[in-house]
């Protein structure tokens, strides 16, 4: 009995080890496993086996079952892990082409990306960001910023009037009273905003966009402006950059300053074949925006005795984010900012 | 204003090259806008000539060959076409290389068989003048010195200093008048360079007669607010003739043209002094009187270039006993002006008011070399200096004999307010400390008068102590533009340089930087609208008041009540937009017609309208515009989505769910839209904007595919909805119970209203209900259609079974039964 057993566990292994699929497998393990398989009837049968040979016989007849369901569980999960390799194997697919559906990338357009981008810079230099209105009262657009009567920007020929009071606002400087109006010192403000001038050619479309600047504090100076125009500058055209101030006048700044920013575009005005630099004309120097020191009359307008000149000081500035744009992106005519044409949004944003 | 550099180194001349010189005027605050050269070059090869003999050329009647000495015995032949030259004239010869003016390389030549080797010269071939009628005699040149200068052989450039030199264009700002002469220009760069300044050339010019009244002349000046001075000369036996070659050279290279000599002398005097002229023919001034009054509404002056010039009652002008004759500081009168027979000449040099000058000039459209200098406000006392410089030219020149006397008006102008510069606020404006003595120096070059500060009062101004700072007095010239010690700062920054200012930050006490809420919630709705592939376009805030028919909006229309520019640069700029529609459909019309024609746009902007307060209604807009596919089709989706009304919403939930804001939208048609396809969009029960496809007809007229979708929202009312800070609600702890329900109802009943009829019975109990499926067709029967809700049951205080949940559904379905007849579907 007990040799039968060791044959049919015999027989048995040699069947499991030698299935070469699932099907075949299951076939070896109903043949020797099966309810009609010898090795398991004869389990069946141990009871009806004279006493003292029940625990030899039922012990051996156990064990062979056992090992062989241990064989079949192992050959089992060899033969699907392979399975299940050549079937992956067979379902290949080619990672080269696009990703479906498509996801397309939005842009935003140049203009927003750039005074983003600007802001950032000031919001990390302690400036708040304001807006104000592009419809503007004659009061804020020149009076209060110290225009005299026949200044010439006030022309018809120059800003656009849509009342006797009223104008699209020709630069985001209003915004300085605006903002002193209903903020006391110490301010510290940026404004971005659309601004409005009666010119259309290659470098002025009628509208563009600009960031003012207004700082007023205790002891606000000159340095101070030039300071954190150095720090915007080389935040936005490269750690190297340095700026210099020219003085120049405006009516709501005094001192008043041009700022250029060195050219990143050349060495000196040179640029490494020894040609001139067209991007700064061979100057080295780039104008980038008009600022100064608050005028005291501009401080005369806003009816709040904290704005007392001898007490408070400030610099504003005003830059066109146009420019900007242009200057850092290599665009070469203002106009194409405007014409929405999809071939020169996808490029930038 | 043009400076030739010759003229400007008669008063100061920096040993500084050209280029130079324009970098440290443009570092000290006068803008170059560019160095010009003027005149010919390759200069040696101009000289002075002398004609030995001038033949008929052999071959041509109008030619002649000249034999010209040219100095030291050489004598060159040249063929010369003028019809003046002949034997024995003094003239210019340009010789083979030079360059003449326009850039011309003059060569060697045959002429009809005759060798040339050079040119004579006419004076508009040399740039002194516009003379082309024939050559240049230098032998009427001379100012009797005809001595040696004349030799032949001699340099031209000699005899005519001015003949070619750099020249300075500057831009000069408004504030500084006093830099729209030569002299001005002269004193800025004394200040900043160092050379020394020349005395003015009117200083201890002016002569003694100059007082008492002038016989036979006479100026009445009724309104003296609009001319704070009139002064005047007469000048007799003037004879009327081109000016000197040395003139008009200097006049040429400033950018005038040469007319007469004593026009000629009025535009010198000007360009020196800075202060315009004006000569009448005495003769021609009906009554020998000039009246200067406000003109009468609707007068005419014929001026100078013979136009008829029509007057308002604010206009100054200038009239003899037969009327008008000139309109103040802008332009002389037709009837009055110097000819070639005028032989009595009288020189008015006046003041106006700066603003009325500029409003006159505006409304008539004409600006002149005058206007532009007297707009800017000039002094009463430069009147004297063009006077002097004119006297002395009217002398040389013209032969001309003063008539004792001069006519003044109103005299010089108020002493200005002397001012305190504090040393303190130089440092506290700038950041960096001058020394005093450098201040007193910057201001002393700039012809200002400066003292230490006594230590009492002076003027207007309370000197609270001795050495506090300097005591300033300002110069006529600068009476208007420097009037606060700030103005002092800024002159004493610009001149010692502003390279020498540390760059340091602001200490910011308690001052943060951040974005307003606002400011943050519109880059997110940006952000996410860029995120699902829409490309962001800037369209013009200006547009047509055809837009208004094209998106054909009825008279009543909110949208007509736009805001019209007084001026507008075109018709097609003459309002600004009512909605940012009009530009997006715009850009897409643009897109389309160069072959996209996949377009998924959005626009970011101001929207604007009247009505409100003082200023127009302005709100920030965000919009959107889909056209053709959504996605191009690709191998995995040939046939992708298209542009729809169900897209536009889709694009607009992702926007008002990520800014996490309450909204619905209901039908509502606006004239623009697809009735069928429009809604109203709702936040906080109010309308914000709207959503639809647009109206097939507006689509035509931009030349765009139905269907295009659009949305519009005012942002601004959208992000004032949006929750400021999130709470914490505990979704975890008690899970929600999840069932699906279909129910079919009438097909006029709207989806919104199953879910708010449901909403209402779900109760407390009911979290969540979305409408998943949508099902119209045989199995639901006609006119009737069947909508699939995913429901969502939750309690804060328990875990729901099945029965809680059952017993709500339940519910839900009895009102949906009883309110909207709808039957559940498969139950």
């Amino acid at each position: 009995m007990i040799e039968r057993i060791e044959q049919l566990r015999a027989e048995g292994e040699r069947d499991v080890a030698g299935a070469a699929t699932t099907a075949a497998l299951e076939e070896a393990r109903v043949r020797h496993l099966g309810r009609r398989a010898e090795l398991p009837n004869l389990l069946r049968g141990v009871a009806d086996l004279p006493p003292d040979q029940r625990g030899q016989v039922g012990r051996a007849a156990n064990q062979a079952r056992q090992a062989l369901e241990a064989q079949i569980a192992a050959r089992a999960q060899e033969l699907e892990g392979a399975e299940l390799d050549a079937r992956l194997a067979a379902d290949r697919v080619d990672v080269t082409l696009p990703g479906d559906p498509p996801q397309p990338a939005g842009r935003l357009h140049l203009l927003t990306a750039t005074r983003r981008e600007i802001e950032d810079v000031f919001l990390g230099l302690g400036f708040t960001v304001l807006e104000g209105p592009e419809v503007e009262l004659v009061h804020y657009n020149f009076d209060a910023l110290n225009h005299a009567p026949n200044h010439p920007a006030r022309d018809r020929t120059d800003t656009f009037y849509v009342g006797e009071d009223l104008v699209l606002r020709t630069h985001t400087s209003p915004m300085q009273i605006r903002a002193m109006e209903s903020h006391p010192p110490p301010l510290y403000v940026v404004i971005p905003g659309r601004v409005y001038r009666r010119d259309s050619d290659a470098t002025h479309t009628p509208q563009f966009h600009q960031v003012e600047g207004l700082a007023v504090d205790e002891d606000i100076t000159l340095a101070d402006l030039k300071g954190t125009l150095l720090a915007f500058a080389r935040a936005i055209f490269g750690h190297e950059r340095e700026v210099r101030l020219r003085p120049h006048f405006f009516p709501f700044t005094e001192p008043s300053v041009e700022v250029d920013v060195s050219c990143f575009n050349c060495t000196e005005g040179h640029l490494r074949d020894g040609s001139r630099c067209a991007l700064c004309k061979g100057t080295s120097w780039l104008e980038i925006l008009g600022a100064g020191e608050v005028d005291p009359n501009v401080y005369a307008y806003v009816d709040d005795e904290r704005y007392d000149p001898e007490r408070i000081a400030g610099f504003a500035f005003g830059l066109g984010i146009e420019r900007i744009a242009m200057l850092r992106h290599a665009v070469p005519d203002l106009r194409l900012l405007y014409d929405n044409d999809l071939r020169f949004l996808e490029q930038f944003g | 204003m043009r400076v030739p550099l010759e003229w400007l180194h008669e008063f100061c001349a920096p040993d500084l090259p050209a280029r130079e010189l324009a970098t440290r005027l443009a570092m000290t605050g006068t803008e170059v806008e560019r160095l010009q050269r003027h005149g010919p070059d390759a200069l040696d090869l101009f000289v002075v000539g002398r004609v030995l003999a001038a033949e008929q050329h052999p071959a041509a009647d109008r030619l002649r060959v000249c034999r010209v000495a040219l100095g030291e015995g050489d004598v060159a032949q040249i063929v010369c076409g003028a019809p003046n030259v002949a034997h024995d004239q003094t003239v210019a010869v340009a010789q083979p290389g030079a360059i003449l003016p326009d850039g011309t390389k003059l060569g060697r030549a045959t002429l009809r068989g005759v060798e040339s080797a050079g040119m004579i010269l006419a004076e508009d071939e040399l740039g002194i003048g516009t003379d082309h009628s024939g050559i240049l005699v230098l032998d009427d040149v001379g100012s009797g010195e005809e001595s040696d200068e004349l030799v032949p052989g001699t340099p031209l450039l000699d005899l005519l200093p001015g003949l070619a030199t750099d020249v300075l264009e500057l831009e000069i700002t408004p504030n500084r008048p006093d830099c729209l002469g030569v002299y001005g220009v002269a004193r800025e760069v004394h200040a900043a360079t160092g050379a020394p300044l020349r005395v003015a050339p009117w200083e201890g010019a002016l002569p003694s007669a100059w007082a008492g009244e002038v016989e036979g002349a006479h100026v009445e000046v009724r309104d003296p607010d609009l001319c704070p001075r009139f002064t005047a000369t007469v000048y007799d036996d003037v004879r009327i003739g081109p000016s000197p070659p040395w003139l008009k050279a200097r006049l040429m290279a400033a950018g005038q043209r040469p007319i007469n000599n004593v026009v000629d002398i009025t535009n010198y005097a000007m360009l020196l002094t800075g202060q315009p002229l004006h000569a009448f023919d005495l003769d021609r001034v009906a009554g020998g009187t000039l009246v200067v009054r406000r003109a009468r509404e609707g007068e005419e002056v014929v001026t100078l270039d013979g136009q008829p010039r029509r007057l308002d009652g604010e206009m100054v002008l200038i009239a003899d006993a037969d009327g008008p004759t000139s309109i103040a500081g802008v332009m002389g009168g037709e009837r009055s002006e110097v000819q070639d027979d005028t032989t009595t000449v009288l020189m008015e040099v006046a003041t106006w008011d700066g603003p009325n000058i500029h409003r006159t000039s505006q409304l008539l459209g004409l600006r002149s070399e005058a206007s532009a200098r007297f707009e800017k406000g000039l002094a009463p006392e430069q009147t004297l200096e063009a006077q002097s410089v004119a006297h002395g030219l009217m002398v040389d020149l013209c032969g001309a004999t003063p008539r004792p006397g001069l006519i003044d008006v109103g005299g010089a102008g108020p002493a200005p307010e002397p001012l305190l510069l504090r040393s303190a606020t130089v440092t506290r404006l700038l950041g960096r400390e001058i020394a005093r003595e450098r201040q007193a120096e910057i201001l002393r070059a700039l012809d200002f008068g400066v003292e230490e500060t006594p230590g009492e009062a002076v003027g207007a101004v309370p000197f609270a102590t001795a050495g506090e700072g300097l005591a300033v007095s300002v110069p006529p010239f600068r009476r208007l533009d420097v009037t606060r010690e700030a103005d002092l700062v800024e002159e004493i920054a610009r001149i010692d340089g502003l390279d020498a200012l540390p760059a340091t930050l602001p200490a910011r006490r308690g001052a943060s930087g951040l974005l307003m809420r606002p400011q943050r919630l519109r880059r997110r709705a940006e952000d996410v609208l860029v995120g699902r592939g829409l490309h962001e376009v800037v369209g013009w805030s200006f547009t047509s008041r055809e837009l208004l028919e094209r998106l054909r909006l009825p008279a009543d229309s909110p949208l007509r009540a736009v805001v019209e520019l007084e001026n507008p640069m075109s018709e097609g700029q003459a309002i600004l937009r009512p909605t940012v529609l009009g530009s997006l459909l715009d850009a897409a019309g643009h897109n389309v017609a160069h072959g996209h024609r996949d377009l998924a746009l959005f626009e970011s902007g101001a929207v604007y309208r009247t009505g409100g307060g003082r200023l127009p209604h302005e709100h920030h807009a965000l919009a959107i515009l889909l056209h053709g596919g959504l996605q191009p089709a690709t191998w995995g989706t040939p046939q992708p989505p298209r542009a729809s009304f169900f897209a536009a919403k889709g694009v607009l939930a992702a926007v008002l769910d990520a800014l996490r804001v309450e909204w619905t939208v209901t039908p509502a048609e606006e004239p623009f839209l697809h009735p069928g396809r429009s809604a109203a969009v709702v936040v906080a029960g109010e309308r914000v904007g709207f959503l639809g496809e647009v109206h097939p007809l507006v689509v035509r007229t931009w030349e765009l595919d139905d269907p295009v979708a659009a949305f519009a929202v005012d942002l601004g009312r959208v992000v004032a909805a949006a929750p400021e800070v999130e709470r914490y609600v505990d979704l975890t702890t008690h899970p929600a119970v999840r069932q699906d329900l279909a129910v079919i109802v009438p097909a006029g009943v709207p989806a919104a209203c199953v879910v708010e009829v449901a909403t209402r019975a779900g109760g407390e109990l009911l979290a969540r209900i979305e409408i998943f499926d949508v099902y119209e067709g045989e199995q639901v029967g006609e006119g009737q259609r069947s909508l699939a809700l995913h429901l969502e049951f939750r309690a804060e205080d328990r875990t729901l079974t099945d029965q809680d949940a059952d017993a709500v559904r339940a519910t839900i379905v009895r009102a949906l039964g009883d309110e909207l007849e709808a039957v559940p579907r498969g139950e």
